[in-house]
């Protein structure tokens, strides 16, 4: 075991994959240079055949992902930010979510884009969305969203390996974060939660960036006697419904943190899910932590105030306890 | 540079091709008029050539991508009728097994990457795969069909970008029909298709799309510059849609109408298979015979398909569900 940032992480997953499999090619805009520091070294090491960089366009990008899978290549397209799977979109939602069944099941993608979600660095409305609630209503994507480094290496493996359209999701802002990362070979299951940190009064749900405020949170709910248990789904599509609910049946209570805007997030789905399955084990209504419905703001103070942090999740905590924070 | 034409033999074979496009599609034509058919059907006919002979010079490993008006590009390279007929009648031997319909209809064994019910999606799909071909250095070429419509999506633009930039062993083959749907192309086009093929240096031919000499002379040039590494060639070939931009659009037009009459007559003058069945009638009484033979066993071949597809079981309705991702539950 080994402390590493995030970005290292990511960044050790992408060489040890191409390493393994010559048929791994990874392309997007600035991927030779890095921009997003998750490539650095791999247009050396690799050559410009295998990493490639674009020209400016996402249509194109992410149809070519559906091409060259199709021909028989494992593609990783890099996509740089969330908000360009809006840009993206059509070959997204009409042909790699879709292939598959089309074809009868002859179409094989194994297909990995990497892009960054997420606010707090006053990148304004269209570089700061969390841009996975449209792609779980695909059916066809994987999302994968790793809030620590030792999940970003085994799930970003796992997805390069897989023969399934995934989409890797970077929490924005968070590749200097540090954490253990397992050593060798390390692969993490897709469908699997774990518990972040295990307590018996309120189940806490956190995807992705909200993870790190949410393991805030509990830290100060406990000082006032409230025993959080925080659950990271770590994937979204496959999700591990029954570790949320084993979580809920001991506790009793739900609270679900996601960065996405709250009207058709992952969160409200989650809400859904438990509240469907799951309502003889709740003693009160699921509640949501998410970004009101407006766009992500520029001005520091405007955008901290629809982003959930620490202070809001405890919050929400206590007040479905019925409990007021201590004076 | 001396031009090549194809031999008598080849030219028979493409005669056969293409009237077994024909032959496939006036069946669907009727089937579909007499409510067999659970969904639409976009019809090739009239523009049977460019397919034939585009894919007369492709080989089973190449790639192609095809479009919503797909039945022509499957069968000229070299996809199985019967599988087709079962997965346009909804069933379990269709080819997609009854998920995909007319407008899906894919043989990924053979190359062909799929008909696509979204217009210009091949462009980007044809790049990839290109591009993946290029990488592969197996020779491999990549055929990409589309329409005047389709010349319109932005995504064009993008991908003669790459596939320019990036040299790859690639064939834009323009099948300009002069329909956009239900739009005459002239209405929603400014200038010509391939000037836009020529701002990105790729060599171009405008061609007589409904003489398939020409088309299968075009594609022999493009597709050996794209397999010897030089790169990418653009073909725009003119030709006509003789039905409607699905059938049965009667019901959409509601009584309007977007060309005359007297228009259509005049391009089916023009038919592609007339035009070489003429040819080849001039040999004599030996090929006179020859073709009565090749037309008997084309109704023969498409009898047969629609009999397969009709006494084929349904498609099986659970069968979404496995399909979504390999070895996982959607």
């Amino acid at each position: 075991m080994a402390r590493k940032r995030y970005i290292q992480a990511i960044n050790e997953a992408l060489f040890e994959e191409m390493e393994r499999d010559p048929k791994v090619i990874l392309f997007g805009e600035d991927v030779e240079l890095a921009i997003m520091g998750d490539c650095r070294g791999l247009t050396e090491k690799f050559g410009r055949d295998r990493i490639r960089n674009t020209p400016i366009c996402e249509q194109t990008l992410t149809g070519m992902a559906v091409g060259a899978a199709a021909a028989g290549h494992r593609v990783i397209l890099h996509l740089m930010f969330s908000n360009f799977i809006y840009t993206g979109m059509d070959a997204i939602g009409n042909q790699m979510a879709k292939m598959r069944l089309m074809s009868g099941g002859q179409a094989r993608l194994p297909i990995t884009v990497i892009c960054s979600y997420g606010g707090g660095g006053s990148n304004a409305a269209q570089h700061s969305d969390t841009a996975y609630p449209p792609l779980l209503n695909l059916g066809g994507i994987n999302v994968l969203t790793p809030a620590t480094p030792g999940d970003a290496k085994g799930l970003l493996k796992t997805a390069i390996r897989g023969a399934n359209p995934t989409f890797f999701m970077e929490a924005g802002g968070r590749g200097g974060e540090q954490g253990d990362v397992p050593d060798g070979e390390h692969l993490v299951p897709f469908g699997k939660a774990t518990i972040a940190r295990a307590g018996k009064d309120v189940t806490v749900v956190a995807i992705g960036s909200m993870l790190k405020p949410a393991l805030e949170a509990a830290k100060s709910l406990a000082a006032s006697g409230i025993d959080a248990e925080v659950i990271d789904p770590r994937t979204l599509v496959p999700f591990d419904l029954a570790a949320v609910l084993a979580s809920v049946k001991k506790t009793g209570h739900l609270v679900v943190c996601d960065e996405a805007r709250d009207r058709c997030s992952v969160a409200s789905q989650i809400a859904a899910e438990v509240a469907d399955v799951g309502f003889g084990l709740l003693k009160a209504p699921v509640k949501r932590v998410t970004v009101p419905n407006v766009a992500i703001p520029y001005a520091p103070n405007a955008e901290a105030r629809v982003i959930p942090n620490a202070d809001t999740i405890s919050g929400v905590c206590r007040g479905l306890l019925g409990r007021a924070a201590a004076a | 540079m001396t031009t090549v034409s194809p031999s008598r033999d080849e030219l028979f074979a493409l005669y056969e091709r293409m009237l077994l496009i024909r032959r496939t599609e006036e069946r669907l034509r009727d089937e579909n008029k007499a409510g067999n058919l659970p969904g639409a059907v976009h019809l090739y006919i009239g523009e049977e050539a460019i397919a034939t002979g585009v894919c007369a010079n492709l080989r089973e490993s190449d790639m192609i991508t095809s479009t919503h008006r797909g039945h022509g590009h499957y069968l000229a390279k070299g996809g199985d009728l019967n599988a087709m007929m079962a997965e346009i009648w909804a069933k379990k031997t269709g080819i997609c097994k009854g998920m995909g319909g007319s407008m899906h209809v894919a043989d990924f064994s053979k190359g062909i990457l799929g008909a696509n019910g979204i217009v210009g999606a091949g462009f980007a799909i044809a790049t990839g795969a290109a591009y993946s071909a290029m990488l592969a250095k197996e020779g491999r070429v990549v055929a990409d069909f589309f329409g005047d419509g389709a010349s319109n999506q932005g995504t064009l633009m993008e991908c003669l970008n790459v596939a320019s930039l990036w040299n790859l062993p690639l064939v834009f083959v323009c099948e300009h029909n002069t329909f956009s749907e239900f739009s005459p192309s002239k209405t929603v086009t400014a200038g010509n298709i391939v000037d836009r093929a020529r701002a990105f240096n790729i060599p171009c031919q405008v061609i007589e799309g409904n003489d398939v000499i020409a088309v299968w002379q075009a594609a022999k040039t493009a597709v050996e510059r794209a397999r010897n590494g030089g790169g990418p060639s653009f073909i725009e070939a003119h030709t006509y849609r003789i039905q409607g931009h699905l059938e049965a659009e009667d019901l959409f037009l509601g009584g309007q109408k977007y060309r005359e009459a007297a228009e259509i007559e005049s391009w089916k003058a023009k038919c592609p298979i007339k035009v070489t069945r003429k040819l080849l009638e001039a040999g004599g009484a030996a090929d006179t015979a020859r073709l009565a033979e090749i037309e008997s066993r084309v109704m023969a071949q498409v009898d047969a398909a629609v009999r397969f597809a009709e006494e084929s079981p349904p498609a099986d309705a659970e069968l979404a569900f496995s399909l979504m991702f390999d070895g996982q539950t959607p």
